[in-house]
C-alpha cells in the first residue's frame, strides 16, 4: 500500500519560487490501478516521480508497505527501484544499444539473476505480450507500439510490487494505445499494483480510480 | 561489487558493438597514434645515441677493445695478446692498430714565407687494410678514392675532417685545397715523408673521420718502431657472452696489468650513457605530452558520449542499474579502446617501423638513428596509456553518472 501524505515539491529557479505540489494526500491500495489525471502543469507528473522515487520530494511523506521512502538514501533508492517498482515512460526508454530481450533482462541481470535465466525469463515475458518474435530487435527496428510493449515487459519482468507509468500512450496511435492499455488492464487482472498519469479520459477510465490534480493539489 | 562489474560488462560489450563504426575507429586511432607518439619519441631519441654506440661498435671498438693503460702510451705484450685472441675460436674479426700524433702539410711546395702553413695535426693509423676493411667496412665510407690495400706505400687515406672542403665550419683546422692524388707531408717527431692522398674517408663516428690512416707496414717503416706493440685492438666476437669470456681469459693470463681490456659497455664513455638517459628522459616527456593530449581527447569523447547519453544514463538509474554499474560500462570501454589501440599500435611498431627503420636507418650526421623499442618500456608505456584511458573515461562518466536522475531522463 501507498501512502503520500502533505507531499509538496517546489522549483527553484534563481529567485523564482515555483510550488508545484501543494500537499498531496493519496492513498493507493495494493493491486489498485489508479489513474491520475489533470491538465497541463496539474502537476501529476510530478506526484509520480516523487511517489516512484525517480525524485526527491521537498517535503511531506511516503510510505510504501510500511517503507519511509523519502528517507532512503540515493544507493537505497536505486536498489529499492530496482527490486520493488516498475516504470513505463512516454517515449519507451529502451536502451538503443540493447535488443529487447536484453531489455528487458537488464534489470534481472542488476537483481543477480544469470544471464541465461534472465534471457528465459525476458523471452518469457516478451512472450507473454506477443513479442517473441522480436526479441533479437534492437529498439530502433521496432515500432513505436512495439517499443512501448518492450517497456512494459522490461518493468513488469522482476516483478514489481508497483507498475509506473508517465503517459505510457502519448505517444502512440490510437490501436496501439489501446494494445498498451489492454496490457495494463492483463497485468491489473493478475493482481499487479498499477499507477498511471494519463490526460487521455478513455484511458484514464480503465482504471479502477482516477485521482484529479488541479494546481498542484487533489481535487477529486 | 561483482555483479556490478558484470552489468558494467553486459552494457559496455554491446555499447562498443553496437556503436558506430566511425566513431569506434576514430577513437582506437586516436589511441593507436598517442601509443605510436609514445614510443616513437623515445625510440628516435634513444635510437640516435643507440646508433651512434652502434657506429662506434662496429667501425672502432667492437664488442671488447685493447688500449693501453692510463699511463702507458702502448699496448704491452701486443703479440702475445694478439696471439690469444686469434687462437679464440669466438672471435670473428679484429683489428690492431698503431696511432701516432702527427702533422699534416699540404701545399708546401708552393707556399711563400708570408704566408701561414697549410698544415693540420691528427692521429696518424697504422693498420692492416684487408683485416681494417673486414673489421668496420671502411672501404665502403670512401667519398673520394680508394681505401688502402695491402702491400700499399707512400700513399695515405685522410678523414673528412682533416680536408677543409669537406668541413662545414671555417674555424676548425683542416687542409685547405686537398684533394685525391694530391700530395702532402706527414711529420712524425723527427721523421718526415711525403705521401699522395689516395682516398678520402667518411664516418659516422668523428674519430674515424678525425684520423688518418696508412698500411702498418709503411706506418712501422716511417715511425721507425721498434716494437710490434700497437696502441689499439678491436675485437669482434660472435656474441656477447663470447666478449666477456675472452675478456676474462686476458685477464685471468695476466694481460689486464699490461693493457686496459673493456668490453664496448665498459669502454663506452660515460657521457654518451648520460646523453642516452637524458634523450630517454626527453623522450618520455614528450611521450608524456602525448599522452596528456590524448588523455584530453578521450576525456572529451567520453564525456561528450556521456552527456549526449545523458538521457539514457538516467534511464538505467532509474530502472534500478547502480551508478558503479554505469562507471564499470565507460571504464571498460576506454580499456578496450585504448587496449585496441595500443595493440594495433604494437603491431605496427614491431611489424612495421622497427623492421622499416632497420633498413632505412634516420640519416643523422653522427649516427644511423634506428627505432629503440625494447618490449618491456613498450608495454609499461602500453599500461600507461591504458591506465590513463580509464581515468580520462572514468571522470566524465562519475560526472554524468552523479547527476539528479530524473533531470537526466528528462533532459533537464
Amino acid at each position: 500500500m501507498i501512502t503520500v501524505r502533505n507531499l509538496t515539491k517546489t522549483f527553484q529557479e534563481g529567485e523564482l519560487i515555483t510550488k508545484v505540489l501543494k500537499g498531496i494526500d493519496l492513498d493507493i491500495n495494493t493491486g489498485e490501478f489508479v489513474a491520475i489525471m489533470g491538465r497541463s502543469g496539474a502537476g501529476k507528473s510530478t506526484v509520480l516521480y516523487q511517489v516512484s522515487l525517480l525524485d526527491h520530494p521537498t517535503g511531506g511523506s511516503i510510505m510504501i508497505d510500511d517503507v519511509e521512502v523519502t528517507a532512503l538514501s540515493t544507493t537505497e533508492r536505486t536498489q529499492y527501484r530496482l527490486n520493488n517498482l516498475g516504470y513505463v515512460f512516454q517515449d519507451y526508454a529502451l536502451i538503443p544499444e540493447l535488443t529487447a530481450k536484453e531489455n528487458v533482462a537488464l534489470p534481472l541481470l542488476m537483481q543477480g539473476m544469470s544471464k541465461d535465466k534472465a534471457y528465459k525469463k525476458a523471452i518469457e515475458v516478451l512472450a507473454s505480450i506477443g513479442l517473441q518474435d522480436r526479441a533479437d530487435h534492437l529498439p530502433a527496428k521496432l515500432s513505436g507500439g512495439q517499443q512501448q510493449r518492450v517497456s512494459i515487459a522490461r518493468a513488469v519482468a522482476h516483478e514489481p510490487k508497483i507498475l509506473f507509468a508517465d503517459e505510457p500512450t502519448a505517444n502512440l496511435d490510437s490501436e496501439s494505445g489501446q494494445m498498451v492499455m489492454n496490457l495494463f488492464q492483463d497485468l491489473h487482472k493478475k493482481g499487479q499494483t498499477i499507477v498511471m498519469v494519463t490526460h487521455e479520459e478513455e484511458y484514464g477510465k480503465l482504471a479502477d480510480r482516477i485521482v484529479r490534480l488541479s494546481d498542484g493539489q487533489v481535487v477529486q | 561489487m561483482l555483479k556490478d562489474i558484470q552489468v558494467g560488462w553486459f552494457l559496455a560489450y554491446r555499447q562498443v558493438k553496437r556503436s558506430s563504426i566511425w566513431t569506434t575507429s576514430l577513437i582506437v586511432f586516436i589511441m593507436t597514434l598517442t601509443f605510436l607518439n609514445l614510443v616513437m619519441t623515445s625510440g628516435i631519441l634513444v635510437g640516435l645515441i643507440i646508433g651512434i654506440n652502434q657506429e662506434f661498435k662496429t667501425r672502432l671498438n667492437g664488442d671488447l677493445t685493447v688500449s693501453p693503460l692510463d699511463e702507458k702510451k702502448q699496448i704491452e705484450k701486443t703479440t702475445e695478446i694478439l696471439s690469444l685472441i686469434r687462437s679464440n675460436p669466438d672471435v670473428t674479426v679484429y683489428s690492431t692498430r698503431y696511432i701516432e700524433g702527427a702533422t699534416l702539410e699540404a701545399g708546401y711546395k708552393t707556399r711563400k714565407d708570408a704566408d701561414e702553413p697549410n698544415k693540420v695535426g691528427a692521429p696518424l693509423v697504422g693498420i692492416n687494410p684487408v683485416q681494417e676493411d673486414a673489421f668496420g667496412g671502411l672501404s665502403g665510407k670512401m667519398i673520394e678514392g680508394r681505401f688502402l690495400e695491402a702491400g700499399d706505400s707512400n700513399v695515405v687515406v685522410l678523414g673528412k675532417n682533416l680536408v677543409e672542403k669537406y668541413q662545414a665550419d671555417d674555424s676548425i683546422p683542416a687542409l685547405k685545397n686537398v684533394a685525391t692524388g694530391d700530395k702532402i707531408r706527414i711529420k712524425i717527431g723527427d721523421n718526415t715523408k711525403e705521401y699522395t692522398i689516395i682516398g678520402i674517408i667518411q664516418a659516422k663516428a668523428d674519430v674515424i673521420s678525425g684520423r688518418a690512416y696508412m698500411a702498418e707496414g709503411e706506418f712501422l717503416k716511417f715511425t721507425g718502431a721498434v716494437n710490434y706493440d700497437a696502441d689499439e685492438i678491436g675485437i669482434k666476437t660472435t656474441n656477447d657472452a663470447a666478449a666477456l669470456a675472452l675478456q676474462r681469459t686476458l685477464k685471468e693470463n695476466g694481460y689486464g696489468q699490461f693493457a686496459k681490456i673493456q668490453t664496448f659497455e665498459e669502454g663506452t664513455p660515460s657521457f654518451v650513457k648520460d646523453i642516452a638517459t637524458l634523450f630517454g628522459t626527453l623522450g618520455n616527456f614528450f611521450g608524456s605530452i602525448g599522452i596528456v593530449v590524448a588523455s584530453i581527447t578521450l576525456f572529451i569523447v567520453v564525456f561528450i558520449n556521456a552527456v549526449t547519453r545523458r538521457k539514457y544514463i538516467g534511464i538505467l538509474k532509474g530502472i534500478g542499474v547502480s551508478e558503479r554499474s554505469i562507471e564499470y560500462a565507460y571504464v571498460m570501454q576506454s580499456f578496450f579502446y585504448s587496449v585496441i589501440g595500443s595493440g594495433i599500435g604494437i603491431a605496427i611498431t614491431y611489424g612495421l617501423l622497427v623492421p622499416f627503420f632497420l633498413a632505412n636507418p634516420i640519416d643523422f650526421p653522427f649516427s644511423d638513428g634506428i627505432l629503440v623499442a625494447p618490449i618491456d618500456g613498450t608495454l609499461i608505456r602500453m599500461g600507461i596509456l591504458v591506465f590513463t584511458a580509464i581515468v580520462a573515461g572514468y571522470i566524465p562518466a562519475k560526472m554524468i553518472v552523479r547527476q539528479n536522475t530524473l533531470n537526466a531522463i528528462l533532459g533537464r
